[in-house]
């Protein structure tokens, strides 16, 4: 079982493919990718709040008032495109507002007077133009109305039954997590690339090469070979995981998290406990790719159904993505838990440790019933000589 | 000593009859030739004696061990040269040997001092540190007899040993094989060259469609068919000279 261990180690390490696949490219694309989206969005967001509002107007000249207001606020008024309709839907401007040809005659009726903001909410930053001119109207509204109501001698305070205000209780470490949500699947998905090109190689490789016949001639029982290419299988997917958590940690460093207001951790000690979490999900995945790609009879095969299983961590993720409250039961499903917990641990909440238990302990299980079925397969004639 | 009696084994569900009836004895200190066409059943015979296959039906034994009850026992007796050589190219040939040796359970010094015994016997010290990635046919075939003898079988099973060697190989393999029965161990291969068995073998169990067609040695064969030479008896005794090499 030790000699297969070692034999699969140094066979694998001779092959550059292994080696730039498992060692680098697979740990770095997650941090790196990983980075480059999270400054990407928190340029966009910081641009689009920060910088000044160009927004082209139609009719300008109907409501000199409000155009004031807005340039006061620290809006640049542009002059409106010809079809303001058709410059929407090129994309040449993202927000256009129109002031309708009543907004006179209502206004000095007193009659609510209507502006149209013109724009494509299907564009994804659009809304957040939207806000701000909705914001600005809002504001100028509110100073019309007050303004309106003292003339006639009323409180404007009748106006407010309701005061609302949003006390803000996240921290700048919280506010992070809420950042490295993706953060799970980044690192789960270390342990899938890491364990893929061993698990091909020693199964459908050795098929392909026609070395399994003369292997399997050598006195010791198949599940034990098998337990020997597992095992290399996880060294990779464990090797390749702590790389990936280095290179993580590395990565954070160069996020601008001071101009978010955000403060991320993940320095090596939480990178550990991430390490400890994950790593039975190693054992699950080589054991997952490993009976794949023992049924596959050739590499090409093989790897054609790697593309897909790199998916499966994929789901967890989404899920939390869309639905981000955290259940207890989550904690008992494999692949799942990992990302309850790292994601509590990046926003640094104290260690639940029933919940590192679940989590380590089924997903343990769950490896080692995919290890026996694979341990197994080699009893299986049919997967020792090719059909062909 | 090898006895097998009436080996059976179907594939596909009983569709496809390999071996039917397989009967033969292999004993130590000669070379027992299985000559037949191809497709004949020589290696699911082969395959079955080295457990890699259960026979549907008959009984086998190795030195007196049922390769099906002590599979792991049988192949510690056994060496096997399979028809597929199987070498990691990204290994060197000592590599691939060393690793079935560990296989094997041996340590590394015996390893080592079987390793260079059988190059200088197989001449093969020009390659035995180049990776296999490369290699011609005779160089994969002698990395895979050492591979197969690196922890001194008392049997030796090859399936085509001499497939796609040149002569000198050929001669340097022959004389390989008889070195190994002048030291009493059983040798069984298979071959559908009838000029191999005539030169090599003690016995010659002649299979085709799956059956034993004819069983003895040289001389009884051309006397049970009648013919003055072994090509001609042989095609007699199989019925047909389809797939056979001369």
């Amino acid at each position: 079982m030790i000699a297969v261990f070692l034999k699969e180690i140094l066979d694998n390490f001779r092959d550059r493919r292994v080696i730039i696949n498992t060692l680098i490219i697979g740990p770095l694309m997650g941090p790196l990718l990983f980075a480059l989206l999270i400054s990407f969005m928190a340029r966009q967001t910081a641009e689009r709040m920060e910088e000044p509002l160009e927004l082209p107007v139609v009719g300008a000249e109907l409501a000199p008032n409000l155009i004031g207001f807005l340039e006061r606020q620290g809006v640049t008024i542009k002059p409106a495109p010809e079809d303001p309709e058709a410059a929407i839907r090129s994309e040449e401007e993202e927000v256009v507002l129109r002031i309708t040809p009543q907004f006179v005659e209502d206004w000095q009726e007193g009659r609510s007077a209507l502006v149209e903001i013109i724009a494509d909410r299907s564009l994804r930053y659009s809304g957040t133009t939207i806000s701000r001119v909705n914001q600005y109207l809002n504001s100028y509204n509110a100073q019309i109305a007050q303004l309106r109501l003292q003339l006639r001698g009323v409180d404007p305070e009748v106006t407010r039954p309701v005061a609302s205000q949003v006390v803000d209780l996240s921290t700048p470490t919280s506010r992070g997590g809420e950042i490295l949500s993706f953060l799970p699947y980044f690192i789960l998905i270390t342990v899938f690339v890491g364990s893929m090109h061993m698990a091909v190689d020693t199964t459908a490789g050795e098929r392909e090469r026609k070395s399994l016949e003369p292997l399997l001639i050598n006195p010791l029982p198949r599940w034990q070979i098998m337990a020997g290419k597992l095992g290399a299988t996880t060294a990779f997917a464990l090797a390749s995981l702590a790389l990936g958590l280095i290179a993580f940690v590395y990565a954070m460093r160069f996020l601008p998290t001071a101009e978010m207001n955000i403060q991320l951790n993940l320095d090596l000690q939480v990178a550990s406990w991430a390490f400890i979490i994950v790593a039975p999900a190693a054992l699950l995945a080589a054991a997952l790719l490993t009976i794949l790609a023992s049924f596959a009879k050739s590499f090409r095969e093989a790897q054609s159904y790697m593309g897909l299983v790199v998916l499966v961590p994929m789901v967890p993720s989404l899920w939390l993505l869309v639905d981000p409250r955290t259940e207890g039961w989550m904690t008992l499903v494999p692949l799942l838990s990992q990302n309850v917990l790292i994601i509590d641990l990046v926003r640094d909440e104290p260690m639940n440790y029933l919940w590192l238990f679940n989590c380590l302990a089924t997903t343990t299980l769950l490896a080692l019933v995919l290890a026996v079925i694979a341990g197994n397969l080699y009893n299986r004639p049919k997967l020792i000589f090719n059909t062909d | 000593m090898i006895e097998a009696r009436q080996l059976r084994k179907t594939f596909n569900k009983g569709k496809v009859v390999a071996v039917d009836g397989v009967s033969f004895t292999a004993h130590d200190g000669q070379i027992t030739g299985l000559l037949g066409p191809n497709g004949a059943g020589k290696t699911t015979t082969l395959r079955m004696l080295y457990s890699l296959l259960n026979p549907d039906s008959g009984s086998m034994m190795i030195d007196g061990i049922d390769p099906q009850v002590e599979p792991i026992l049988v192949k510690r007796k056994l060496g096997v040269v399979p028809d597929s050589r199987g070498l990691y190219d990204r290994l060197t040939a000592r590599e691939n040997i060393r690793y079935y040796g560990k296989l094997h359970g041996l340590s590394t010094a015996e390893i080592d001092g079987r390793i260079e015994q059988l190059v200088s016997v197989l001449d093969m010290a020009s390659f035995i540190d180049r990776k296999t990635e490369g290699f011609s046919q005779g160089q994969r075939v002698k990395v895979a007899i050492v591979r197969a003898m690196i922890h001194r079988p008392g049997t030796v099973l090859l399936d085509e040993p001499s497939n796609g060697l040149d002569v000198m190989t050929t001669r340097a393999l022959r004389g390989f094989l008889r070195q190994l029965k002048d030291e009493g161990r059983c040798v069984v291969l298979s071959t559908h060259i009838m000029q191999e068995v005539a030169a090599l073998c003690d016995r010659i169990v002649i299979i085709a469609a799956g059956r034993v067609a004819a069983e003895g040695t040289a001389d009884e064969l051309l006397e049970r068919s009648g013919e003055a030479n072994l090509e001609d008896a042989f095609v007699k005794l199989i019925g047909t000279d389809e797939g056979l090499l001369a």
